[in-house]
């Protein structure tokens, strides 16, 4: 059972989605529906798992239905069809009473523009989900000064949201989401409001806050860089329709249609593929029978553009090995060429 | 499917339409119509002049519905009046008793607090109440009747007034039902419900009140709709993402972020209850308007200006109040200064 299973969900916004919903199922385009109905059609079919403990990004243009379909994970809104199912609870079938329980304890959510609350201090926005679960205020605010300390903002939990930058409110939302220790993440271009280099700086700590607690992560984003990043799994939106899911690389080197092989192709990707993805192992690469000369170790997990000045420099082989040293593969210059050549739409190379 | 209802629809109006017609030409006195209605459409004449036969008959049903709920509910509208009577009458008697001095020490002290120990402000509100006794002692006492009046009349507007534009903010159907209403109080003529005013209520401050009521409430209503349905809804979405229930989400997060807005509608109620108050004195009320009242039918222009400064600063001193404790609200939730990092 996945953590999140997300089945066959429509959604379309309108004065009478139920009498829309039968054309969408025939297969009318989202522009065809506009102009004939009025309807704005937000999810199409949109069917996916979500495993526990991974990062899934949810990636497409503005418009395509992303905030919708994350929002549809803690019902804060309603599919017109289809079904939501949580750790094997189907969402839809809450009560007012359970609904609430269920976002108090097993989902916590991260806004695009912040959602922080003006009047009340970066302790109480960040105790707010213990607030309203009815906590003690000492409790409260012992876990709440936890969380700041560990978005790094010790000494501004009596300040104001607005007396903040950007980059610090959106810490302030990152930690409000890790206070009431939810499983489940959602996280709605949590960075897409900020600079570039705050933008980093956050991924960064969003990473390794990651490694530490193992939460299942919905990431929503409109940028292939920061996809490629966070993302274990990438799904990929377009008018509301879901049409790929895959690993990074799945998505970068098989992409499923010209909407995706424009998202992908101006990646880089020296930067993007580590070298235990396109490594032969050691009985493929005798079987070659490639000379081994001029050997350089690099780690599995490096990316590429990480050894890359190195090869260039001497013609050698690269021997990829894990953390304790152990043997797992070797890159020749031809898979590395391979590997960083651009690939149309449903490329050559298979992983 | 659609469609069959809108026709549905458009039939139903021109029955009705028909319908009201067919009572107006019923209800007309005899002299006013053709012999028989068949004439209407032999001779045309009827269509140079209104004619009087077109006439629906909405006076005497408003008449006798008036007339009904007196009888019938009499004791009602007796008890309201009394109750109303009752605070009014022991809190005008009880500022009256104190030492003039006193009285305004107490405003001193409430401005003090209300605008967050903002100095300039209680020193202005100070003078201007000094100088209501000082234009005229007569004044005195009559703008603590007034301010009473008002006082009771904002009370019974915040009351009622908050909670139908909260309401009103979080139902549409309950908005839509009530704008029309909302519109109806504000352009209709004060007259037309001061006098059925008296006829329930008697003369004297009651009336006041309620006529108070009806022109300031909605204004009071609308910010508080407009103050809630104005906050942000990615904030309204990250409370109810976390579990707040609607009511947790409405008193933590609506209506303290609706506040200053909510303040303003208060501040707009004062200024509109005084208003009111002043042309209230024409149907008996006491209080300093009925001296502008008297320098008006006497052709004493210097009578009604002195007064008419009073009414002036009575305004400045409820004005400033009401906008200091909504401007001291609004810092404490949104503060200004920015750090720079
Ligand atoms: N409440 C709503 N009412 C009507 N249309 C909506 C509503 N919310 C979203 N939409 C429409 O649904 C589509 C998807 O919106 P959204 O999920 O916000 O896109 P994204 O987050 O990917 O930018 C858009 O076409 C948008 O106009
Ligand atoms: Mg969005």
């Amino acid at each position: 059972m996945s953590k999140i299973e997300i089945k066959n969900v429509y959604k379309i916004f309108g004065e009478h989605p139920s009498k829309v919903l039968p054309m969408v199922q025939e297969g009318a385009t989202k522009e065809e529906i506009l102009e004939k109905t009025g309807h704005t059609v937000g999810l199409d079919n949109v069917s996916l798992n979500i495993e526990e403990g991974e990062t899934f990004v949810c990636m497409g243009l503005s418009g395509s239905g992303k905030s919708t379909l994350i929002r549809h994970i803690n019902r804060l809104i309603d599919p017109t069809s289809g079904d939501i199912l949580v750790e094997g609870t189907n969402v839809m079938d809450l009560d007012k009473k359970n609904l609430i329980e269920f976002r108090r304890h097993k989902m916590s959510m991260v806004f695009q523009r912040f959602g922080l609350f003006p009047h009340k201090t970066v302790m109480e926005n960040v105790g707010y989900g213990l607030e309203v679960q009815g906590k003690k205020l000492e409790e409260k605010n012992k876990i709440a000064m936890e969380k700041i300390e560990a978005v790094g903002l010790n000494g501004f939990e009596h300040q104001y949201p607005n007396q903040l930058s950007g980059g610090m409110q959106q810490r302030v939302g990152l930690a409000r989401a890790l206070a009431t220790n939810t499983d489940i993440m959602l996280m709605d271009e949590a960075f897409s409001a900020l600079d570039p280099l705050i933008r980093t700086e956050m991924q960064k700590q969003l990473i390794n806050l990651q490694t530490e607690l193992k939460k299942t992560i919905v990431f929503i984003t409109h940028d292939l860089d920061e996809s490629l990043k966070l993302g274990d799994h990438i799904g990929i939106l377009n008018h509301g329709k879901l049409v790929q899911v895959g690993t990074p690389i799945d998505i970068i080197m098989n992409p499923a249609d010209d909407y995706v092989a424009a998202f992908v192709k101006d990646v880089n990707r020296a930067k993007v593929i580590k070298a235990k993805i396109i490594m032969l192992t050691p009985e493929d690469f005798k079987k070659n029978g490639e000379k081994q000369s001029n050997i350089i170790k690099v780690n599995e997990n490096d990316f590429l553009d990480e050894f890359l000045p190195k090869v260039c420099l001497t013609p050698a082989t690269i021997e990829v090995i894990d953390n304790d040293g152990n043997i797992k593969g070797y890159i020749t210059e031809k898979v590395l060429s391979k590997a960083l050549t651009k690939s149309n739409a449903n490329g050559a190379y298979k992983s | 499917m659609n469609k069959y209802k809108t026709y549905l629809k458009y039939f139903i109006y021109s029955a009705i339409f028909v319908y009201v017609i067919i009572i107006s030409y019923r209800s007309a006195r005899p002299r006013y119509k053709p012999e028989h209605y068949t004439d209407i459409f032999k001779d045309f004449s009827w269509l140079n002049d209104w004619p009087k036969w077109l006439d629906f008959p909405l006076m005497q049903p408003i008449n006798s519905g008036f007339d009904w709920l007196i009888s019938k509910y009499g004791l009602f509208f007796d008890g309201i009046n009394n109750f109303l009577l009752g605070i009014y009458t022991s809190m005008r008697n009880s500022i009256v008793d104190l030492p003039w001095p006193l009285v305004i020490a107490m405003v001193i002290t409430i401005t003090y607090f209300a605008s967050g120990k903002k100095i300039q402000t209680t020193v202005l509100v100070a003078f201007c109440t000094f100088f209501l006794g000082f234009l005229s002692p007569r004044y005195w006492d009559k703008c603590i009747m007034t301010t009473c009046i008002v006082v009771i009349g904002m009370l019974l507007c915040i009351i009622i007034g908050i909670p139908v534009g909260i309401a009103m903010a979080r139902n549409k159907k309950v908005r839509n039902a009530l704008l029309p209403v909302l519109d109806l109080m504000q352009t209709i003529p004060s007259f037309c419900y001061l006098i059925p005013g008296i006829l329930l209520f008697g003369l004297g401050a009651v009336p006041a009140i309620i006529a108070i009521f009806v022109y300031a409430v909605p204004p009071l209503i609308r910010l508080t709709d407009l103050g809630i349905r104005l906050v942000d809804k990615e904030v309204i979405e990250a409370s109810e993402a976390f579990g707040a229930s609607k009511k947790q989400t409405l008193w933590g997060v609506q209506i303290p972020l609706a506040l200053p807005n909510i303040m303003q509608g208060i501040n707009q109620c004062t200024m509109m209850s005084l208003a009111m108050v002043v042309i209230a004195s024409m149907i008996g009320t006491r209080g300093i308007g009925d001296e502008v009242l008297l320098g008006l039918q006497q052709l004493n222009v210097g009578m009604a200006t002195e007064a008419g400064i009073a009414i002036v600063l009575l305004a400045i001193i409820f004005d400033r109040i009401t906008q200091s404790y909504g401007e001291k609200l609004q810092e404490r939730t949104q503060p200004k200064k920015k750090i720079n990092f």
